[in-house]
């Protein structure tokens, strides 16, 4: 054995303490005067579509109002979270510490929001949440440099109860995943459902992302409610559509739910959709001329159809262009930003809307109806809903 | 059924010059690199704490466990369940708290656990990690989906925690203590005994060791220093949530132990360094005309995996120890084919 | 009559006996013949019958898996992509070319070719190794297969249109009906595990597999081509993966990471019945799907956990499983 047994085993830890400090690119701080924005957003996975979305929204519309935030020019980062909430802390300071971002836009998955909400407490970066739902972020946990331009999970489902009421089905089984965000959508549907005067029969859950829903479907035929009452997104909601639609449950017992049901997932879902019943801020045949005008834009610059999410982004590049005008760019202001922020009328494609004081969208909320494969606005569920904002230290003062 | 491999334990000279020339540059880094990667440095330490406490399971005993990652959550949780919302909790109780839960967790399970053997024992390890996982995913009490909040790093007295530089330093030390007492361990006789279990069991239980007590206390331990680097992660980053429990955080430290070489210890330091690293590397990569190579950082990993796997499956250690091999007295590693064969499960 | 239901004409000539009688007394509030567990007759077999289909799809996957794993001793936790594989495949051929059929077959064709490449230039190298490197590899594979499935086919959720001929469902009560396609699936599989009895106990090809698998050396000093029986069975569990991928594709959609979530459940399945036994396979996964159907309905609360107990307290008692090889 002689010394020249370089086994480099602690050479690659010393490679690795010493390159990461001085051997990668250092990010040059130097005087100048772009603003950092920085995303946050799974780039990968299950909810890349997602992603890529809400960037596009963003971007499309910072470009519209010519690329600059109060004059300033901008400089982009990015950081796939992979939706693993056992990263977000870690990749939310990546853009914080590392990058040195002004502003973070993420993210889509409720269980690294927490940890990006960790990091924005800490740290005071402006923190702008194009999706994910989880009601701490605007209630026990909320902050002055936290806002968001989405919904909370209960919003779509707070205005569920009464449409449903209205046509008679008062007595519902309700179904989701049980998750943070399934637990938060059923708050909304029970407070709701029950004001109105309708019954909860059974609450039916099944482990988060299980999608063998048979043998509930089976209860659910068994427990004969009026109406179903759900949350699901994503693949998952393609599959309880098909199902239902399969178990013959579909022209038997009405189906509703939060509007994520039908979201991106009715050319999987097919005729199996038609006439489901849903609630959300947004639906793509939104008769407005801002909807109308915002779709042909989206279109033509990313030869993609936006949805809900492209809105959310879009929304958010808004607030922060409008916000950031408002203090004509000096975002050192911080005083001075939030509240620009805070006063903001966002004019957008799913209706003009407002800011709550615990920095939640305050936002009408449409009742729609899947016909021929598009999500069909049938009328308002709830005007001008607003996020009870319970806990949150902004709302009560 | 796992082919006998012959580790390498003493360390050659070279390797501790590398090492104390390593220690000396985790001493110094603070004061050289800026702050977020005096904390990414951090957190690969407490990632080299649970690749160790994996290697004495793993490497030494020759016990493939999937469900390592379920001990290092633990004590995460019993960090966050016992410091109140608004004060810090004091460190030196909270500490042995929670490293006796996760080394208390192991020694139930792996009492379960530790009879089955071969890919059974992988996939029942996997098993009961999954559980847990699902006991705190499912139960909003524990914390649910969402995970729960640490709001102030644990109250040291003499030393402030908060101040991150002494939290670095505090790392450190734990990371050096942990690395000499399992070195200690690794020529104790019970060290010799896990390494003879390793290498033939039968042969261990015919000399009259009682294998099973023995690999029991192997897979408390290892889960207890589990739970302190657990302990660590959860007082840095302030925030624990159920995939720190996943079957991808457990498999993520067996690559870091594979990828350093197994058995003696500072191959899991560097393994736990090197995949961090490139892991942030791949993610960093920039667009070469027009091809987003950072966004397809899994490819990059996977590939990097695979040859790894391929080509160097002792890991950097075997790696060099290959290339630099002169023809000199080397264990030989039993045939394997034989043995397998001969053991289709 | 029911209305909407446009084929429960033809569908109530063919409907089970029992579900005939459920048809003409629908279950009450009170109802007869209450289970110990407050579930009633009808209910309990339409669950029944939802477990039994569900460990057959199950079955598909864990098959392959325990094949692959019994006869070459390779973990593969790349399985559940092979499964992921089947589904995109399903879909974007079925989209080229309008018939779900002749997707099927192409696509099984070109799993099979594709898993005896992966044999051919990787596996085969890895039999002999450590079950660890194995793990390794095929855990570096998943990310590789991920990453080629988004820059191939993107990140979209896809749907699968069910052929014409299989669209209609069965009454089976006045509210609830079976999808005839899900029947069609269980026979599948039930075809499927017939076939592979019938190769691994009645033919040459199964004896030499057997045979490998028993005494590695021995079947090769007797002149039989062991490489080739390992290409052979390889390339069938990559198959069988992919079949069950392209067939469930209508029913549970085309999404990325869908390998990951039936990849856990599948080992659990090869894991319980016993690795390399095909038959313990089999009685594993319909065990799995009625644990997992009815723990959902009765059990709530611990359904995620369920199926790992169950696994935890078979191990515990056999601890290699429920059948030998």
């Amino acid at each position: 054995m002689t010394t020249r047994r370089l086994v480099l085993s602690r050479g690659a830890a010393l490679v690795g303490a010493a390159s990461t400090g001085l051997l990668l690119p250092q990010i040059a701080r130097a005087q100048s005067n772009k603003i950092r924005v920085g995303f946050m957003l799974p780039y990968t996975g299950t909810y890349a579509q997602l992603g890529v979305a809400i960037e596009n929204g963003v971007r499309m519309a910072i470009n519209e109002r010519g690329g600059k935030l109060g004059g300033r020019e901008i400089e982009w980062f990015k950081v796939d979270d992979e939706s693993e909430p056992s990263k977000g802390v870690e990749n939310a300071n990546r853009l914080v510490q590392r990058d040195k971002v002004d502003v973070l836009i993420g993210t889509v998955h409720s269980g690294v929001q927490m940890g990006i909400q960790r990091v924005a407490r800490e740290s005071g970066v402006l923190s702008l949440i194009p999706n994910a739902g989880a009601h701490a972020a605007t209630r026990a946990l909320c902050a002055p440099n936290v806002f968001r331009t989405s919904f909370t999970n209960s919003q779509p489902t707070l205005a569920l109860g009464k449409p449903m009421v209205d046509k008679g089905l008062k007595k519902a089984v309700w179904i989701t995943w049980k998750y943070a965000a399934g637990d938060e959508a059923f708050e909304g549907f029970k407070e709701s459902y029950t004001k109105a005067g309708g019954t909860i029969i059974k609450e039916l859950g099944l482990p988060f992302p299980n999608v063998e829903f048979q043998a509930l479907l089976t209860e659910i035929a068994s427990l004969r409610p009026d109406a179903v009452a759900c949350f699901f997104a994503g693949g998952g909601a393609a599959k309880f559509i098909k199902d239902y639609a399969a178990a013959g449950l579909k022209d038997k017992i009405p189906l509703w739910g939060s509007g994520f049901l039908t979201e991106g997932v009715l050319d999987a879902a097919g005729p199996a959709a038609e006439g489901v019943m849903t609630t959300l801020h947004y639906s793509d045949s939104l008769d407005l001329p801002k909807n109308r005008q915002f779709r042909l834009d989206y279109a033509k610059a990313f030869k993609l159809q936006p949805d809900v999410y492209a809105v959310q982004g879009y929304d958010t590049g808004v607030l922060l262009s409008q916000g950031v005008a408002t203090v004509k760019g000096d975002i050192a202001n911080k005083q001075a930003l939030y509240r620009a922020l805070e006063t903001q009328t966002i004019d957008s494609p799913r209706g003009k809307w407002t800011m709550s004081k615990a920095h939640n969208p305050v936002q009408d909320i449409y009742l729609r109806r899947v016909e021929k494969g598009d999500n069909k606005v049938v009328g308002i569920a709830a005007k001008a809903l607003s996020d009870s904002g319970a806990g949150c230290k902004l709302a009560s003062a | 059924m796992s082919a006998p491999k012959a580790n390498l334990e003493t360390l050659p000279r070279g390797v501790q010059a590398v090492l104390a020339a390593g220690l000396v540059a985790l001493l110094v880094f603070p004061f050289v690199g800026t702050e977020f990667y005096a904390q990414m440095v951090a957190r690969m330490m407490i990632l080299a704490i649970f690749a160790m406490s994996l290697d004495l399971l793993l490497g030494v005993t020759g016990l493939v466990s999937l469900g390592h990652a379920a001990y290092f959550g633990l004590a995460g949780y019993a960090l966050a369940f016992v410091t109140p919302q608004d004060s810090a909790a004091s460190l030196w109780w909270t500490l042995p708290v929670a490293v006796a839960a996760s080394g208390l967790a192991a020694l139930v399970i792996g009492f379960f656990v530790v009879r089955t053997k071969g890919i059974y024992f992988i996939m029942v390890t996997m098993a009961f990690a999954q559980m847990v996982f699902y006991l705190f995913f499912d139960n909003k009490v524990l914390g649910g989906s969402d995970g729960v909040y640490i709001n102030f790093k644990p109250n040291a007295g003499l030393f402030d925690l908060e101040d991150k530089r002494v939290f670095y330093y505090f790392t450190l030390a734990m990371l050096v203590l942990v690395y000499l007492f399992l070195r200690r361990l690794l020529f104790s006789p019970f060290g010799r005994a896990l390494a003879g279990i390793r290498v033939n069991e039968h042969r261990m239980r015919a000399m009259g060791f009682g294998t099973f007590g023995y690999k029991l206390a192997a897979f408390t331990l290892s889960g207890a220093l589990a739970g302190l680097a657990g302990y660590l992660w959860g007082a840095q980053t302030g925030f624990i949530n159920p995939e720190l429990m996943g079957f991808h955080m457990s498999a993520h430290a067996i690559m870091m132990v594979i990828l350093g070489g197994m058995g003696n210890f500072a191959g899991a330091i560097a393994g736990a360094f090197a995949f961090e690293y490139l892991l942030h590397a791949f993610k960093d990569l920039p667009a070469i005309g027009g091809f987003e190579t950072g966004k397809h950082w899994q490819l990059w990993m996977g590939l990097f995996i695979v040859l790894v796997v391929t080509f160097a499956p002792r890991g950097l250690l075997g790696l060099a120890e290959r290339v630099l091999r002169r023809r000199d007295t080397q264990i030989q590693e039993p045939p394997l084919a034989a043995t397998e064969a001969a053991h289709v499960e | 009559m029911r209305a909407g239901n446009p084929s429960s004409c033809e569908a109530r000539a063919q409907t089970p006996g029992f579900a005939r009688f459920a048809a003409h007394h629908p279950p009450t509030g009170t109802s007869r013949a209450l289970l110990p567990f407050s579930m009633d007759l009808p209910n309990f077999l339409i669950q029944l019958l939802n477990s039994v289909q569900y460990g057959l799809l199950l079955f598909m996957l864990a098959a392959g898996l325990t094949l692959i794993f019994g006869i070459m001793g390779v973990v593969n936790l790349a399985h559940g992509s092979f499964y992921m594989l089947g589904a995109y495949l399903a879909w974007s051929l079925a989209a080229k070319t309008g018939s779900l059929a002749l997707a099927i077959v192409a696509g099984t064709v070109l799993s099979v070719l594709f898993g005896l490449v992966l044999e051919r230039i990787l596996f085969r190298h890895f039999y002999h190794r450590d079950h660890l490197d194995q793990v390794l590899l095929t855990f570096g594979l998943i990310y590789i297969f991920e990453e080629s499935r988004s820059i191939l086919w993107g990140d979209d959720v896809h749907g699968v249109t069910i052929p014409q001929l299989l669209s209609a469902s069965i009454p089976l009560t006045d509210n609830l009906s079976y999808p005839v396609y899900r029947l069609f699936m269980s026979g599948v599989c039930v075809l499927l595990a017939l076939g592979l009895y019938f190769l691994i106990s009645k033919t040459r090809l199964g004896m030499k597999i057997r045979a490998g698998a028993f005494n590695h050396e021995m079947t090769e000093a007797l002149g039989i081509n062991v490489k080739l029986i390992h290409a052979v069975v390889f390339a069938l569990g990559v198959g069988l993966a992919s079949i069950a991928g392209m067939i469930a594709s209508p029913i549970s959609s085309v999404y990325p990471n869908m390998g990951s979530q039936v990849l856990i459940m599948c080992f659990v399945v090869v894991v319980i019945g016993g690795i390399g036994s095909v038959r313990g396979a089999l009685i594993s996964a319909l065990l799995v799907g009625l644990v997992d159907t009815f723990g959902k309905v009765l059990l709530p609360h611990i359904a995620g956990m369920l199926v790992y107990m169950l696994m935890a307290a078979v191990l515990l008692w056999k601890p290699e499983g429920l059948f030998k090889q």
